[in-house]
């Protein structure tokens, strides 16, 4: 066995490339800057860009161009800069880019500690677009996450054609581990399917058995339109509002119908569990403890930890909670996805644990609440 | 070459708009170069300008309010043979500064067309970055309070190769047009219009007007041969070809036996500047070095070269979930701020546990065993305090031994500073029990 040393932010580098990433553009932010450096070491030996742009919009804006010329891309950034993308994140939504994003969150609210972890940006990442369409939110636990996530999160992306983010912790991301090289899972990779017959192409025309559009790169042999502004099949604005309903409809199932199929979770359990913990990102370390320390626990517990955030997996999370009689949700937060989950399962108790300083979420602090209840 | 107008959607200015006479102009530019529709992308704003795409049959990038540029920038690093031209009003050039800036100190080969006519035509005349103080908006006074900018000065002054200014009326806007995309590099062309929906309903400009308005500033007739330099695009392609692969992750097969079977939670409590975090990596090495698991948690504020450095380590024969050290087994003490930072922890700590101290240092009261070392008397530099610890503990045997904290130094260090650490760990002097 040979173990080597990464921290998760360098884990997500590499994942990226990959999953072939070939196009980086950032900014300097603490805690995501290490992306930015291991891209710029990465991507130019093996013919790939990596930029820094004069802020955080120019970033994504690069990136969001490189997209639609055909390439694989991502930018990185920590909670400041999620709200700077936030236009174009709606313009990558709404006009069906595929990239990823990743959100190396830090305590908040706004310049918050630079250097102090958190989960706190769960909910604006759902929510922080203009028209509030789904978005697909993963979040690793542990540097080999950050790698195998990173490349389903580009896999997504050009599945499906929206930004995928990851939405990591500056304690996933700037604390080393060790891992197995040989154990890291390499999800085969997908890229973005291309129309059969280019000569009739419309760069928003759905076949009927897909939600998703075929690509063509702008700059190739057929013309390629591109716009922010509601559009129809052919890439013009229009206010035709039933056209316009048949593409926000789509937006939103195209995401929603199919999170079953990338519904990325750990469920651990023990026999006679009446007590469901759920958990995710650095936070789920501290509840795994406390899951295998099963003797400092008064009564047993099955454990949950959701890797896939967005869109709420509900048939994982309902199935889970069915087989016990009280939830147990802790997040690094004063309580975001705790909303969620009391949504999916209305009719049984919730405790919740968040903390929002800086500190991790301890086992004792969340075997505290097990025992307790 | 045929037009590259798109019949089917024919411009749809306000009647008199200048707008639409650069429309027209730029087909004919595009046709005299020679250029076919899919080897153009025009790159459009938010405004009235937005609207240039749809007239063309070429690809099409319409995006948000000021931002054109920056994605003008991607298409063209991602496809360097393509044609990128971009067209912004004053507003977006306004709310986009920060882009024009860096548009025209990189130097990549776009084309920014300025479709200037001195406000916000779409939003109901509100004034721009160039509107005239005196001129009567949709701003009330606040233009009186503003001083409107010349686009060709601040470009040249910021590094743009190419900068031309010129009135829409021009005869030869054509071969101005098609000047800026010929000309390899950032090329901008601030062409003066007026806007009949909004801003001529109560000011009086005229091509004359506009004439006179130009010829009032200083030249600005295309190359600014003081910024003629490399294309950013070629130049960014030649340095990325020179650049080395960077070497895989160093992959660690257990050699050694560690001095304890269980596992171990190291506190290395320093300041910024005794590479108290390579002093942790160092530790996780070694560890590995043993098979062991490790983890490295670090603290730090966002200073630099002050503040306290905390370095958490866990070395442990299983997985690692929890990465925070919940009961040290060692604390390694290095610094007054690193101490204080973490003074709560020194109560909880076991009889068992070990600190190292550097000499001077106020230890907390605890029940752990103490180890005082005294490193400025034998001459050790601060930044090497953090290693010198680690040679200690190796030579007490705890966590690490010698032969584990050796071979992490040949890991992590080659050369010079590989036989600078071993000498140091080598010569470092034992401290005292206390």
């Amino acid at each position: 066995m040979f173990l080597s040393l990464m921290e998760g932010n360098e884990a997500i580098a590499r994942g990226a490339v990959a999953a072939g990433c070939r196009f980086f553009a950032g900014y300097p932010i603490t805690p995501a800057t290490p992306i930015y450096t291991a891209m710029l070491n990465l991507l130019p030996p093996c013919g790939g860009i990596c930029l820094q742009g004069e802020d955080e919009i120019a970033s994504i804006g690069f990136c969001l161009g490189a997209a639609m010329a055909g390439m694989k891309v991502m930018t990185a950034t920590s909670g400041p800069g999620i709200s700077l993308y936030s236009e174009n994140i709606s313009f990558a939504i709404g006009s069906e880019i595929p990239i990823v994003i990743v959100d190396i969150q830090r305590l908040g609210p706004s310049t918050g500690s630079a250097t102090r972890g958190a989960d706190g940006d769960i909910n604006f990442l759902r929510w922080g677009n203009s028209g509030g369409l789904p978005v697909i939110v993963l979040a690793p636990v542990d540097v080999q996450d950050c790698f195998s996530l990173t490349i389903h999160a580009f896999n997504l992306a050009e599945r499906f054609r929206c930004p995928v983010f990851i939405a990591s912790n500056k304690e996933v991301a700037m604390t080393r581990e060790t891992i197995e090289l040989s154990a890291l899972q390499k999800p085969d990779i997908i890229e973005r399917t291309r129309p059969s017959d280019s000569k009739s192409f419309l760069p928003f025309r759905v076949e009927n058995s897909q939600n998703v559009p075929d690509f063509l790169p702008v700059g190739g042999e057929a013309l390629v339109r591109q716009t922010s502004s509601t559009h129809g099949q052919d890439g013009y604005i229009t206010t035709d509002h039933n056209q316009i309903a048949q593409v926000l409809m789509r937006l939103q199932q195209k995401l929603l119908s199919n999170v079953g199929q990338f519904s990325f979770y750990e469920l651990h359990t023990m026999e006679g569990a009446k007590t469901l913990v759920i958990a995710y990102g650095v936070t789920a370390r501290a509840a795994r403890a406390v899951f295998k320390k099963r003797e400092n626990l008064k009564r047993p517990i099955n454990l949950l930890i959701l890797k896939t955030l967005w869109p709420a997996p509900h048939q994982i999370i309902r199935r889970a909670a069915s087989k016990v009689a009280r939830l147990v949700v802790v997040e690094m937060n004063l309580g975001q996805y705790v909303r969620e989950i009391e949504r999916i399962v209305p009719d049984k108790p919730t405790a919740f644990l968040g903390q929002m300083d800086g500190r991790l979420i301890t086992p004792e602090q969340i075997r505290e609440v097990i025992n307790n209840g | 070459m045929d037009s590259l107008l798109n019949d089917a959607r024919p411009p749809v200015f306000c009647p008199g708009c200048s707008h639409e006479r650069i429309t027209q102009t730029l087909d004919r530019a595009l046709q005299n170069i020679g250029l076919a529709g899919n080897q153009v992308v025009i790159v459009s704003d938010i405004g009235c300008s937005g609207l240039f795409d749809t007239f063309f049959n070429t690809h099409a990038f319409h995006g948000l309010h000021g931002r054109a540029l920056t994605y003008a920038a991607g298409l063209k690093m991602a496809r360097p043979e393509l044609t990128v031209i971009a067209t912004m009003g004053d507003g977006g050039l306004g709310i986009g500064g920060a882009h024009l800036l860096a548009a025209s100190r990189r130097n990549l080969d776009l084309t920014l067309l300025v479709l200037n006519n001195f406000n916000f035509g779409m939003t109901g005349g509100q004034y721009s970055v160039t509107t005239p103080p005196q001129a009567n908006i949709g701003s009330g006074f606040l233009n009186q309070l503003e001083h409107p900018l010349d686009i060709c000065q601040i470009v040249g002054s910021a590094g743009a190769a190419y900068a031309a200014r010129c009135s829409a009326y021009d005869t030869n806007l054509s071969g101005k047009i098609q000047n800026a995309i010929e000309f390899e590099g950032f090329s901008v062309l601030d062409i003066w219009g007026v806007c009949p929906g909004r801003y001529t309903k109560k000011n009086r400009l005229t091509p004359k007007l506009i004439d006179e308005g130009l010829s009032s500033l200083p030249p600005a007739e295309g190359i600014v041969s003081q910024n003629v330099r490399r294309e950013y695009g070629r130049h960014y392609r030649q340095l990325a070809a020179r650049s080395a692969t960077p070497p895989s992750p160093v992959k660690i097969k257990a050699a050694f036996h560690p001095p304890h079977p269980y596992r171990q939670e190291v506190l290395l409590l320093g300041s910024a500047g005794q590479r108290v975090i390579t002093a942790g990596e160092i530790l996780c090495l070694a560890g590995m070095s043993a098979g062991l698991k490790t983890t490295q948690k670090n603290e730090y504020n966002i200073t630099v070269l002050r503040g306290p450095s905390i370095s958490e380590l866990i070395l442990s024969p299983e997985d690692i979930d929890y990465t925070g050290i919940e009961q040290p087994t060692v604390i390694v003490a290095l610094s007054q701020d690193g101490v204080d930072r973490r003074r709560a922890i020194f109560d909880q700590l076991e009889d068992s546990a070990l600190i190292v101290h550097i000499a001077g240092i106020q230890i907390p009261p605890s029940r752990a065993r103490h180890y005082r070392i005294d490193l400025k008397s034998q001459g050790v530099k601060k930044p090497d305090w953090a290693l010198a610890a680690l040679a200690i503990l190796a030579k007490l045997d705890a966590v690490i031994n010698l032969e584990m904290l050796e071979f992490a130094l040949k890991t992590r260090f080659n050369g010079k500073a590989q036989d600078a650490s071993c000498d140091l760990v080598r010569n470092v002097e034992m401290g005292q029990w206390i």
